[in-house]
């Protein structure tokens, strides 16, 4: 079984392309040669600066051949028709069987289409797919009008051994590649495998696959580090990335001047990597940075890399006098100073300038800092200062040292280490695994930077659909709700976001004319004329539509919560169901609240008690729901006088119990104590079903026990929906 | 004092290593060799070397082309006093266009650094993705940042459209930032320390001695006395200028005659622009206005440009057809 080799040699592919590239081409590839009946053992693919390359192991010589038969003419019909059959079928008389039916003999041509080399199907797919990848940005160059990441040099492609001849806007394939830019001589390799390509190119240093290159640096970085007793501040991403910039990764140490130690580490390691890509080491005794860095070469230099490290040292030591220039120039202005230029940073052309922002999340910080336990003062204050980094230098140089450089310059003012703690923390969490902030007033400034940025943009409408979440509010969820279950924060979220969403509401209904025109026509009253409702807009109109839209915007932000905390359980393995069961209660705003519920409902029904009681439940549900399709309504009271056996009257007086029990418990958020009271319940339950008919044939006794079965299901919705639970 | 007497050998002054003028002229003699127009700087205030109508005007339409020229700089902002080793608010860049790009720019750009003595077996280049795009310009393109040894020393872009009008053929552009290269080469840590003139001893002229009284005079100018109401009426009187040009040169018949005129207006609205933005006179909000502003000029000086011989007009070649000129 032949193999194909194929080669797209280019100028550099930016490095964040490749890993995309490569699998896009092994997926192209595949796709076609499966489509064309082309099936194969083994498909990989790799991506080098300069190439991306593909081979795909044991495809056959050509396609399969397709045998078809075509039903013609009876035999007895005239010689045109029989002829004129012959010629659209393609074959002569020879071809064709004689078959017979109920009605006589008639014609079967027999057509056998032999399938196509191999290579003439990649000849037609490779040029298709070059013009069609998907490159996330492509160019043309020079006269042609192919688009490619970067100007596309040649082609090889091998199948069998042999050249796949074929031609793109000029470029002709062929079985020829180059090695290292540098290192190797500008000869043309020809190629006549995957192996043999792989060995030629070995040798002329191009390390085809992204991980061993990646396997190198990291090996060699650790190797130099353990040299000089440091060790490497492990960076995945920047290992990746680098892997992605050279063909033949060679690690060289570099040194800067202690005296540049005196930044704040984190400075240090992003200026060195987010500009020069070199890794920092640090001291493994006291994990203090050391002035240390590692680059990845793509050179083995004859002078052994001296004058490599030399250029590199020059620029770092260039970064980190600017980096310090910051430093010392952002030390000389207070944080209070930087927050009356926010207002010319635009948080978002709808909905005004940072400092309205850092205002709006002052006031929110401020009215939950009781609920937190925090100084109101301290709130306020953390939560005015958390933004004035942004017009600091550095963060200015480097935006992704927000809050960090804040809190460092709040340390260097003698600020409150809360405070300071708060501004490096109110963005967190990013994401599932990012940490929380541990500190009440940090918590307090997180909650209110993210509460505030989710009711702005449900004022505005924009809320994020499907795959588009332009600006991470569903992270901004998940924050608030990671906050408050780790923190075991009690938060009525309603509460807090109803007066909250109203200024931005406002702001929207001043900027906006075609906002108020919506208002008005979306609360207009039955038979009200929209036109004269809208001239009442400043009599009161204005008023009365703002309250009806904070309660509908807040309502919707909620249910919002609630799908993300849905999401959230359910990634931590909670039941879909028993969520639902809490949820369908109804007026749930408090995230610890209903999480609690949820966690004892689940432990109460993997009990036996639970399970018996469960089973209970349904059996008195699926009778109550029967009765009431035949449209018999269940009273609410029940009637001891008409009881008529112990079983019935055991039941009522534990269900008046039990009832009792867990209201008492759910209000005192003792969940674990409602599920015991329901419990209770189990046995006298069992017994009734044992015992009672309810279908008795007098109708007040049978529509008392249909009363008392109400009430089961009445004592079970004071801790959940049972209906919603599945089993 | 500058040193009047001429005692630096020749071989000295044009040694790319040794002085920043043996740089700019070997550079000037690799272009030329290779064919490309020796052209000299425009003279008017740019921000860049794109700005000149050799890169700006020529990149669009039809018309192969192959020029190279030094450029002087100004970005008002930039101005440290004189006080920054790094940055200067006017310094000079090397610019070379060719149009199309030929086949081999990389190795012949490659070429240009060995020929100013950086040595391929001994230093780490490397194209790394630098995506550019000039706003005010209505232009942008795909290329890398040349890094040598984890340097910046140029700029390599693929234009793909310039003054919203896409580039067909398609033109390379090299922009080497020269006092960072002979910074490099030199081996000096501070620009103003670089030997200028390739001299020894008394007849030693650094960069300093040319330009550092310039940065400090000129960073004052920038930042604290250029005249703000005198430049905010300056640009209303380009951007009305440029306006009426395009207006007046177009004939309606597909020619224009004063597209080069009207493209000066563009370019002195987007100095002043520059000077206003350093100034600090203008807010955040206002500042994207005043680009989009000059792009909206950029781009009708481009669409007046193809209605002039030099944009083609007459032209008759196929792109497909345009001689090979290596």
């Amino acid at each position: 079984m032949p193999d194909l080799l194929l080669e797209l040699f280019s100028e550099e592919i930016p490095a964040r392309m490749q890993p995309r590239a490569a699998d896009d081409l092994a997926r192209l590839m595949s796709e076609g040669l499966s489509d064309a009946g082309c099936t194969f053992d083994r498909v990989e693919a790799h991506a080098t600066p300069r190439r991306l390359v593909l081979s795909i192991e044991g495809l056959p010589a050509a396609q399969p051949d397709v045998r078809e038969e075509r039903k013609g003419p009876r035999t007895d019909a005239p010689e045109k028709a029989i002829e004129g059959f012959l010629r659209s079928a393609g074959v002569s008389l020879e071809d064709c069987e004689e078959r017979v039916d109920k009605k006589g003999a008639y014609y079967v041509a027999l057509i056998e289409t032999k399938g196509r080399p191999t290579p003439a199907i990649i000849a037609e797919l490779v040029p298709d797919v070059i013009r069609k990848f998907p490159w996330p940005k492509s160019m043309r160059w020079g006269t042609g009008s192919l688009k490619w990441v970067r100007p596309l040099h040649s082609i090889c492609c091998v199948f069998g051994g042999e050249v796949v001849e074929f031609e793109v806007d000029g470029i002709v394939s062929a079985n020829k590649t180059a090695g290292h830019r540098f290192m190797s001589d500008s000869r043309p390799i020809t190629v006549s495998s995957f192996e043999n390509y792989g060995m030629q190119l070995e040798s002329a240093y191009v390390m085809l696959e992204a991980e061993a290159r990646a396997a190198v640096i990291a090996e060699e970085a650790a190797d130099l580090a353990g040299q000089a007793r440091l060790e490497l501040v492990a960076d995945q991403g920047l290992t990746q990335e680098t892997a992605g910039l050279v063909e033949w990764p060679v690690v060289l140490m570099g040194a800067f001047d202690e005296s540049f130690l005196d930044l704040p580490p984190e400075v240090i390691i992003t200026s060195i990597k987010s500009h020069q890509k070199c890794f920092s080491l640090r001291d493994p005794q006291t994990g203090n940075l050391a002035n240390r860095f590692l680059m990845v070469s793509n050179l083995i230099a004859e002078d052994g890399g001296d004058k490599i490290v030399q250029g590199n040292e020059r620029v770092i030591a260039a970064r980190l006098s600017d980096a310090k220039f910051f430093w010392d120039q952002d030390l000389k202005v207070s944080l209070e100073d930087r927050v009356p230029p926010l207002k010319d940073i635009t948080f978002h052309a709808r909905l005004g300038t940072q400092a309205e922002r850092v205002e709006r999340i002052g006031t929110l910080a401020g009215e939950m800092a009781e609920r937190m336990g925090v100084s109101i003062d301290l709130a306020k204050k953390a939560a005015r200062l958390c933004k004035a980094d942004l017009v600091s230098g550095m963060v200015g140089e480097f935006p992704e040292l927000q809050g960090l450089m804040g809190s460092y310059y709040a340390h260097a003012e003698g600020l409150e280490h809360d405070v300071a703690d708060a501004i490096a923390m109110h963005y967190k969490p990013q994401g599932p695994s990012d940490e929380v902030p541990a500190n009440k007033v940090a918590q307090t400034v997180a909650l209110a930077d993210k509460l505030d940025t989710l009711s702005c943009f449900w004022a505005i409408g924009e809320t994020p659909t499907g795959s588009k979440d332009p600006f991470a509010l569903r992270r901004a969820a998940l924050g608030v709700i990671r906050i408050v279950l780790e923190g075991e924060l009690k938060l009525p979220l309603l509460q807090i976001i109803r007066p909250h969403i109203a200024g931005p509401l406002e702001r929207r209904m001043d900027a906006e004319p075609g906002y108020v025109k919506q208002l008005v026509a979306k609360y207009l009253e039955d038979g009200e004329d929209a036109a004269k409702a809208e001239e009442n807009w400043d009599k009161g109109r204005r008023e009365e539509c703002l309250a009806r839209e904070v309660v509908a915007m807040s309502d919707s932000l909620l249910s919002f919560f609630a799908d993300r905390l849905k999401v959230y359980l359910r990634d931590l393995g909670a039941r879909h169901d028993l969520i639902d069961a809490v949820f369908s209660l109804g007026d749930q705003d408090d995230l610890l609240k209903i999480v609690r519920r949820v966690d004892a409902l689940g432990v109460f029904l993997d009990s036996e008690d639970g399970q018996n009681l469960l089973a209970g439940y349904k059996r008195a549900a699926n009778i109550l729901a029967a009765e009431e399709k035949k449209g018999t309504k269940v009273e609410a009271e029940v009637d001891e006088a008409l009881f008529e056996g112990a079983e019935e009257e055991a039941l009522y007086g534990a269900l008046q119990t039990a009832e009792n029990d867990a209201v008492v418990s759910v209000s005192e958020e003792n969940f674990e104590g409602a599920m015991a009271a329901l419990a209770q319940l189990r046995a006298p339950v069992d017994a009734f079903f044992d015992a009672v008919m309810v279908n008795a044939e007098d109708e007040n006794v049978r529509a008392n026990r249909l009363a008392l079965l109400g009430r089961i299901r009445a004592a079970t919705l004071q801790v959940a929906d049972f209906s919603k639970i599945a089993g | 004092m500058l040193a009047a007497s001429n005692k630096a050998t020749p071989a000295v002054s044009l040694d790319p290593q040794r002085s920043f003028q043996g740089l700019i002229l070997t550079l000037h003699n690799y272009w030329a060799a290779y064919g490309a127009l020796i052209l000299q700087p425009y003279d008017m205030e740019v921000g860049a070397g794109t700005f000149h109508p050799a890169t700006t005007l020529r990149s669009i339409g039809p018309r192969p082309w192959k020029a190279a020229y030094v450029q002087p700089s100004r970005r008002p902002s930039d101005g440290r006093y004189g006080e920054n080793p790094n940055r200067l608010q006017h310094y000079y860049q090397y610019q070379v266009l060719l149009k199309p790009s030929p086949p081999d720019l990389q190795e012949l750009y490659l070429g240009s650094l060995y020929e100013i003595g950086i040595d391929r077996h001994n230093h780490d280049i490397r194209f790394v993705e630098d995506d550019w795009e000039s706003p005010t310009l209505g232009a942008w393109g795909l290329g890398w940042e040349v890094w040598c040894d984890g340097m910046e020393v140029s700029q390599f872009t693929y234009f793909q459209q310039v003054g919203g009008i896409d580039c067909t053929p398609v033109s390379g552009e090299l922009t080497y930032g020269l006092e960072r290269l002979a910074m490099y080469v030199q081996g000096v840590d501070n620009v103003y320390d670089l030997n200028f003139n390739g001299g020894e001893g008394e007849d030693r002229v650094s960069y300093g001695e040319v330009f550092l009284q310039a940065e400090q005079e000129y960073s004052r100018f920038n930042f604290e006395h250029a005249n703000t109401e005198a430049l905010l009426r300056h640009f209303e009187d380009a951007e009305a200028e440029c306006a009426a040009l395009l207006k007046a040169g177009d004939t309606g018949q597909g020619l224009h005659l004063m597209g080069l005129p009207a493209y000066d207006q563009c370019i002195k609205a987007s100095h002043i622009f520059n000077l206003l933005d350093a100034r600090g006179v203008i807010s955040v909000t206002e500042r994207q206005s005043y680009i989009l502003r000059v792009r909206d000029l950029a781009k009708a000086c481009a669409e007046a440009w193809l209605k002039t011989a030099g944009g083609g007009v007459g032209e008759t070649a196929n792109p497909e057809e345009v001689p090979n000129h290596e």
